[in-house]
């Protein structure tokens, strides 16, 4: 079990910024934003991960996205954390080059405004058409008062 | 050739939830789909960051109606692993039993949907006749056909006694004979296979580029299994396997499905056999700082929760990701060169929480409009089986088109 540890730090040591296994299954790495897609291709091509899903959190002082990789046959999952700061959270699509990553990538695109670059088509993906553009609801600062009915632009709503 | 898109859905009263898709069509070819979602959009995650950690499991329950235990499963799991903690075994046995008790009705009544959209409503009728002796010993066990509310984290809310055990034991075995029959009956069809055989095909390479989940990608190949892979209290100790087909076709998912009811029968079995005396909670009294992921197999694939906490009585982030948000989109491949009387079938093969469509709108670009109700949907997939019946020149004894 220890090998999936030394396979990482092996492969992807320079880019690592912190590395921590806090139950026998689980590892959490930090990387830096600009590092994202090369250890992202990393884990998911060369490594054989199941990528399962990635979660976006506000931390106040910037967007946290943790992308989770399965590696199964190992019974592992491999959390890769990375900080974008504000005001302009901003990272490299992964998206446009596995299609494993392009929902995900569009829903943390429209709930917590970070942008993706490169990304082939950025719909929205789980709100409505007609939601007003600048408002992201997963975040910490927003107040259900901040949209009101007269915000909506019916005009946009797709059928 | 001119490419006319056809939109399917948001609303289909055959299926749960709203969904809607355009295919572009050429002809009868299907050559690009674009899937829409968010119909149902009920802002669970953030709302799960105004409950308790008790009240969270009642809240992720109602995420899905079929999935009712493997989502609390997962959030449980996920709770245990921000605490390090372990929960008792009695605990372990009773969460394998519901949840796979879980796992059969759900594709029970995946197979009896799939029947009446290819015109076999024999199929329909008797999935969901045998799905009904799950619903009852569901009923018996945890006091309710569905949403059972039995988990919470560190254990589980009811306990089982001797008599509900045995009742579970007697009934799970009932149900053997007639799953046997069915499954054979099905596989030995030989309008079924050909009706089923070849078509919406999800290759090995593509499930693992859209990391596809559950019977999807096993039916591919892709032996992936988060109770085999996720080191899960309870699973390791029991005697059962993981089923993986080859051809990735709508055939090869429905052998999956029923082989794995199979699995679960065993693993109910043998979960309720070694029932061991103990406590059934591990009285959590507190969530520290820290996060947790908690992963399990639901019927259609892995459900991964994450929690965070920062040390207060509710999650800071809670974040939920459903199997079919990874399936949804292997459809840009798998429906691609199919007609439009496969395509009903195999967006049901993936078995979505979805729903398609109450009527279809032909669209082509000179703007003519021709509406296709759901019936008409159905009667094209129906017409392709009568096709392949009439070519076979023998009617199959499942075959019944009368409701």
């Amino acid at each position: 079990m220890g090998s999936v540890m030394s396979d990482l730090k092996n492969a992807l040591g320079k880019n690592i910024l912190d590395i921590a296994r806090p139950r026998d299954n689980r590892i959490y790495l930090k990387v830096k934003p600009e590092d994202i897609p090369s250890v992202i291709k990393y884990l998911f091509f060369d490594y054989k991960c199941k990528f399962s899903t990635a979660t976006g959190m506000d931390m106040r002082e910037g967007i946290e996205i943790i992308y989770h990789f399965a590696r199964e046959d190992k019974k592992m999952l491999i959390n890769v954390k990375t900080l974008l700061p504000y005001p302009h959270p901003s990272i490299e699509s992964i998206g446009k080059d596995i299609p494993a990553f392009d929902w995900i990538e569009r829903e943390l695109n429209e709930m917590l405004g970070v942008e993706f670059r490169g990304h082939p088509d950025m719909r929205r993906l789980l709100l409505a058409d007609s939601f007003p553009p600048g408002k992201y609801p997963l975040r910490k600062d927003f107040q259900n008062s901040d949209v009101n009915d007269e915000d909506y632009d019916y005009e946009k709503s797709g059928l | 050739m001119k490419r006319t898109i056809v939109p399917l859905g948001p609303y289909h009263p055959l299926l749960e939830e709203p969904e809607h898709f355009k295919l572009y069509v050429e002809g009868e070819r299907v050559m690009e789909v674009d899937v829409e979602i968010g119909y149902n959009h009920r802002g669970i995650e953030k709302l799960s960051e105004s409950k308790t950690w008790d009240q969270v499991p009642y809240l992720v329950e109602r995420i899905c109606g079929i999935c009712s235990t493997s989502h609390p499963f997962a959030y449980c799991l996920a709770v245990e692993d921000l605490l390090g903690c372990k929960i008792p075994e009695r605990a372990e046995l009773i969460r394998v039993v519901v949840a796979e008790l879980e796992r059969i009705h759900s594709h029970l009544l995946w197979l009896g949907l799939a029947g009446h959209f290819i015109g076999y409503n024999t199929v329909w009728m008797w999935a969901w006749k045998y799905r009904e002796t799950i619903l009852e010993i569901c009923e018996k066990l945890t006091g309710n056909r569905n949403h059972y509310a039995m988990f919470k984290p560190g254990g589980i809310r009811r306990d089982f006694n001797d008599e509900q055990i045995e009742y579970g034991l007697n009934r799970i075995e009932e149900l053997v004979k007639p799953l046997t029959m069915l499954t054979n009956a099905i596989l030995d069809d030989p309008v079924i296979h050909k009706r089923l055989k070849g078509i919406g095909i999800l290759s090995y390479e593509d499930a693992v580029l859209y990391s596809a989940l559950g019977p999807t990608s096993r039916a591919s190949g892709v032996p992936w299994d988060t109770r085999w892979d996720e080191p899960l209290a309870g699973f390791k100790d029991l005697d059962w396997k993981v089923i993986t087909q080859e051809n990735g076709d709508v055939f090869a998912k429905t052998v999956v499905r029923l082989l794995e009811c199979f699995e679960s029968v065993s693993l109910i079995k043998q979960g309720l056999e070694k029932m061991v005396e103990g406590p059934i909670d591990a009285r959590i009294k507190e969530v520290p700082p820290g996060e947790g992921c908690g992963r399990y197999e639901a019927p259609r694939g892995e459900v991964i929760h994450y929690v965070r906490s920062d040390g207060s009585n509710m999650p800071y982030r809670h974040k939920i990701r459903a199997p079919t948000f990874n399936n949804l989109p292997t459809f840009k491949v798998s429906c691609v060169g199919e007609t439009i009387a496969d395509v009903a079938l195999i967006t049901a093969s993936i078995d979505p929480c979805y729903c398609c469509t109450e009527r279809v709108g032909v669209v082509d670009e000179c703007g003519n409009e021709k509406i296709l109700r759901e019936d008409d949907l159905i009667r094209l997939s129906v017409e392709k089986t009568e096709q392949i019946i009439k070519d076979l020149g023998k009617v199959p004894t499942l075959y019944s088109k009368e409701i």
